[in-house]
């Protein structure tokens, strides 16, 4: 690993900072949308566009997943692949039920 | 024969063995919150009626809790960096920072706690909270656990970057990917039981 | 490179190493060790003692079967006047044997042995590593299981008695049934293991691998042990947040498995309700699928080393085997409700789950038809390992057809919760993995103690088990195509329809008695031979894999005398123009000659 120099610093703490101030009207932006109490349809996806956002601003620049190796990503594939099976099969078997009480 | 790549990366594969370690961990973290979140799905989409989070739960508290982890967040990564320029009197800083920032999380957060559990809101009140307790107390779980490893490199764990600092940025790197995740899980967290 | 130059090279890397060996104590050389071929002989012999144990319990349970409501004879007084007054099991204690009897076998036994012993022990041999790529944790995984294995074995002993839900711990049964507490938290320590050990296995095997190691020249072992890992990593993470929330439910008196209006007992059950038992099975599920295949892939891997050994020729379609592994890891994360055809799920669902389940039918096929054309035209030694290794393929093979009509909802409403499904996943698992895993025990017990186990010995315990166990589990299918439920403490005796085959139950007692008594040679000859086994060179079996060419047996710390490098793949037995039937993967090619020309080299360099 290459010691960073003085220069790059300044770039990779502005770099931070920028994502900082990105993260931070974002939260605002889905605190206010909150506000709105619009229908919860409309209401999931905003927030749900918002906080994928600032995951991703997050796992690019802070966990440096941006200039991460091909193996990290491949590990990575696999388990949102799997988080994605986690999340909607489960759901999709209850899909003629929903919206009614559970037995 | 010592074992390869504890520092050095492998020329393949462009890793050093923790990074990838690390990064498995957190594959296997997003598969157990991935699980409470499906869980919150289909408790959520069965249910007959669900209350919006911000009819029961204060937003203003974990707005500004929000804030104070991406702050965490921010601070964590300027103390790597701040190694990677040699300079140990600011990591020290920003790393008493990051560490600061977990107290204040967990403070506010017991305070909520505090507030609904006096008022009867406890986890067996309803679904709802039961599954707000389980989220974010393991989360919290998690704020504490990245706490200690933060401290142990804060204190005694800093001995190692004057025998072995290259090492000793790596740690650093591998505890901020981490502390990262668990303001990523927080992110999630605060939306999806605060706001909707 | 020759061997000598890289002697001369790395001298100094195993030097200062040896020093290091000879400084630790007792302690930390033999309980605490770091060392991953210590750890896995610790995993290896847990996992068979608990391997026993869960057998015992069975060994138990066979007799209220067989003669139910008769006092046990010999161990019955033993038992316990809250379990067994007067000898005459109880129901609720033939329930704690039943569940105790899954978990330990799964959780506590085939897994530790498989992926904990083998896994540790062999695979860092295979590729050629020192050690695991983080020692520390692989001695924490060790010691978090054995406290899992504690917390278990206690529970047994606690007010409640152990686990009685059967080991599936269904909600909302297990939400209230008294023992599950400490099973739950019991798991929470093997799953926190398991995930420590599946870290350490992937970043070995990725990170570890010894110069001129391709993926496509690892041992197919090792790609076995490679995709359980992730299977582990991606798939226990979601039963560890079932048992946090059925931790919660039992605890905090939440109800997130619990449906609103639950009446127990007559009595309407006193909480807030509003969670699914369902979601417990979908999370219980979504983990024990590929748990299913955590049990049969290193299985796979061991009898594919001992064919290719044993025929003394390459394995048929290594290339191919590969890719159905892979495919079948990947597969096993989508196929889990074919557990649930009889919840109520949607039809679609249902049809996705069977497409699903026929199509990861065709990666194991795959492999196990490789395995066995592997063994045509080959020069076969009947060795113990390897009688083990081919009775594992019919074995295996009964259980995996017997498992298609449960893949499909229609056959699967008339055999789910039968004898039929206990008898398929038994076939699978127990003359399947666990015959792999004794071959495996045959098969590398030279490499562990430098000594080999007995013969003779070894045949009489593979044809007796060998024998009896096929009377224990085929006569499950009869029963359970009768429709003969599983879990029932009687045996079945109050129901008329199971009448016609009631008699089977003696005979399949009779024959898991007898199963028992076989294991004897097995535990007498492992302890002999640890001590008194014949001494053997370094490579007994004449195989061409890294661990066997190039360390010692038993490997020191560090386990190689010169750093290994691998020039080809991992079965290059009978190569045409070589001297001797086997050609190592740490054999270089003659200087000057184009890769792969080995054979040309004269004999008396391996």
């Amino acid at each position: 690993m290459v010691d960073l120099h003085a220069g790059d610093m300044r770039h990779h703490v502005r770099l931070y900072v920028r994502v900082f101030v990105a993260l931070l009207v974002l939260t605002a932006v889905t605190v206010a949308a909150s506000y709105l109490h619009l229908a919860v349809p409309i209401a999931v996806t905003i927030a749900l566009i918002i906080a994928a956002a600032k995951g991703s601003l997050v796992a690019s620049f802070f966990m440096h997943l941006i200039t991460e190796r091909r193996v990290v990503f491949g590990a990575l594939v696999l388990t949102v692949v799997f988080f994605l099976v986690l999340m909607f099969l489960p759901l999709f078997t209850q899909w003629d039920t929903i919206g009614q009480k559970v037995q | 024969m010592e074992i390869p790549y504890t520092v050095t990366e492998r020329p393949d594969t462009g890793l050093y063995n923790a990074k990838l370690g690390v990064w498995l961990f957190l594959a296997s973290e997003v598969m157990l919150f991935g699980a409470l979140f499906s869980s919150y799905v289909l408790l959520r989409s069965g249910a007959e009626e669900w209350p919006h989070g911000w009819q029961h739960l204060s937003v203003p508290l974990a707005a500004f809790n929000t804030l104070v982890l991406i702050s965490s967040s921010v601070t964590m990564v300027m103390s790597w960096a701040s190694l990677k320029t040699k300079d140990f009197g600011k990591y020290r800083l920003y790393m008493g920072l990051t560490i600061l920032a977990g107290l204040i999380f967990l403070a506010v957060k017991f305070f909520e706690y505090r507030e609904h559990i006096l008022m009867g809101e406890v986890p067996a009140h309803d679904t709802f909270f039961a599954i707000y307790f389980t989220l974010t107390g393991l989360h919290g779980l998690h704020v504490i656990g990245g706490m200690i490893v933060n401290g142990y490199f804060f204190g005694p764990g800093a001995r190692m970057w004057s025998s072995e600092p290259e090492r000793f940025t790596n740690r650093i790197e591998i505890a901020g990917v981490y502390w990262h995740f668990v303001d990523l899980v927080w992110i999630f967290l605060f939306p999806i039981l605060y706001l909707l | 490179m020759d061997k000598a130059a890289t002697a001369a090279l790395h001298g100094h890397d195993h030097a200062p190493a040896h020093g290091h060996e000879h400084a630790l104590g007792f302690w930390r050389k033999y309980v605490f060790s770091q060392d991953h071929k210590v750890i896995g002989i610790q995993y290896a012999v847990t996992g068979l003692f608990f391997l026993l144990f869960g057998f015992t319990l069975m060994i138990i349970m066979r007799w209220q079967l067989a003669y139910p409501g008769q006092p046990i004879p010999l161990i019955g007084s033993w038992l316990g006047e809250r379990n067994a007054p007067g000898g005459i099991m109880l129901p609720e204690f033939y329930n704690q044997l039943g569940a105790m009897h899954g978990t330990i076998m799964v959780f506590l036994g085939v897994v530790p042995l498989a992926v904990g012993g083998f896994g540790n022990f062999v695979m860092p041999l295979q590729i050629g590593a020192p050690d695991m790529a983080f020692p520390k944790i692989n001695m924490a995984s060790y010691w978090v299981y054995f406290v899992g294995g504690v917390v278990m074995l206690v529970s047994f002993f606690l007010p409640g008695g152990a686990a009685q839900s059967g080991w599936t711990s269904y909600a909302p049964l297990a939400d209230i049934s008294p023992g599950q507490t400490s099973w739950l938290v019991g798991m929470v320590f093997l799953i926190t293991s398991s995930l420590l050990g599946s870290i350490n296995f992937i970043v070995t095997i990725i990170q570890l691998r010894a110069k001129g190691l391709t993926f496509m020249r690892l041992p197919f072992f090792v790609h076995a042990q490679f995709v359980t890992a992730f299977l582990l990593l991606l798939a226990f993470p979601p039963l560890e947040a079932a048992a946090i929330m059925q931790l919660m439910d039992r605890v905090a008196h939440t109800s997130f498995f619990l449906p609103s209006g639950l009446v127990v007992t007559g009595q309407p059950l006193a909480v807030s309700g509003g969670g699914t038992p369902l979601l417990w099975q979908h999370l219980f599920w979504f983990l024990a699928h590929p748990e299913v295949y955590v049990l049969i892939l290193p299985a796979m891997g061991i009898v594919g080393e001992i064919v290719a050994n044993n025929t003394r020729k390459p394995l048929w379609g290594y290339r191919v085997m590969v890719y159905s592994v892979i495919f079948l890891g990947f597969m096993s994360f989508i196929v889990w409700a074919h557990h649930m055809f009889m919840t109520g799920m949607g039809t679609t669902m249902s049809a996705f789950f069977q497409t699903t389940t026929m199509i990861i039918s065709i990666p194991s096929v795959v492999i196990l038809s490789a395995l066995i054309i592997s063994l045509y035209g080959g020069s076969i030694r009947f060795t113990t390992p390897m009688l083990f290794a081919t009775a594992f393929m019919p074995m295996f093979g009964i259980g995996g057809l017997t498992g298609l009509p449960l893949g499909l909802a229609p056959s699967d409403i008339h055999l789910h919760d039968t004898y039929y499904v206990i008898g398929h996943f038994h076939y699978v698992v127990a003359p399947g993995t666990i015959f792999a895993l004794f071959a495996g025990i045959y098969y590398w017990f030279p490499k562990a103690t430098g000594r080999t186990m007995n013969e003779l010995l070894g045949k009489v315990h593979f044809w007796g088990s060998f024998i009896c166990i096929n009377f224990v589990f085929m006569p499950m299918f009869i029963q359970g195509l009768q429709g003969m439920n599983r879990r029932l403490y009687d045996g079945g005796m109050q129901y008329a329809h199971a009448q016609p085959i009631l008699h089977w139950n003696t005979v399949m007692s009779f024959a898991a008695w007898g199963l028992f008594l076989f294991q004897l040679p097995f535990v007498i000859n492992f302890f002999l031979s640890i001590w008194r086994g014949r001494r053997v060179s370094d490579n007994p079996w004449e195989a061409t894999t890294i661990e066997w060419t190039a360390a010692p047996s038993p490997p020191p710390h560090g386990n190689f005398p010169i750093v290994p490098e691998a020039y080809r793949g991992p079965y290059e037995y009978s190569v045409p123009g070589y001297p001797t039937d086997f050609l190592p993967q740490t054999q270089p090619d003659p200087p000057g000659h184009p890769a792969g020309t080995a054979a040309a080299i004269p004999a008396g360099r391996h």
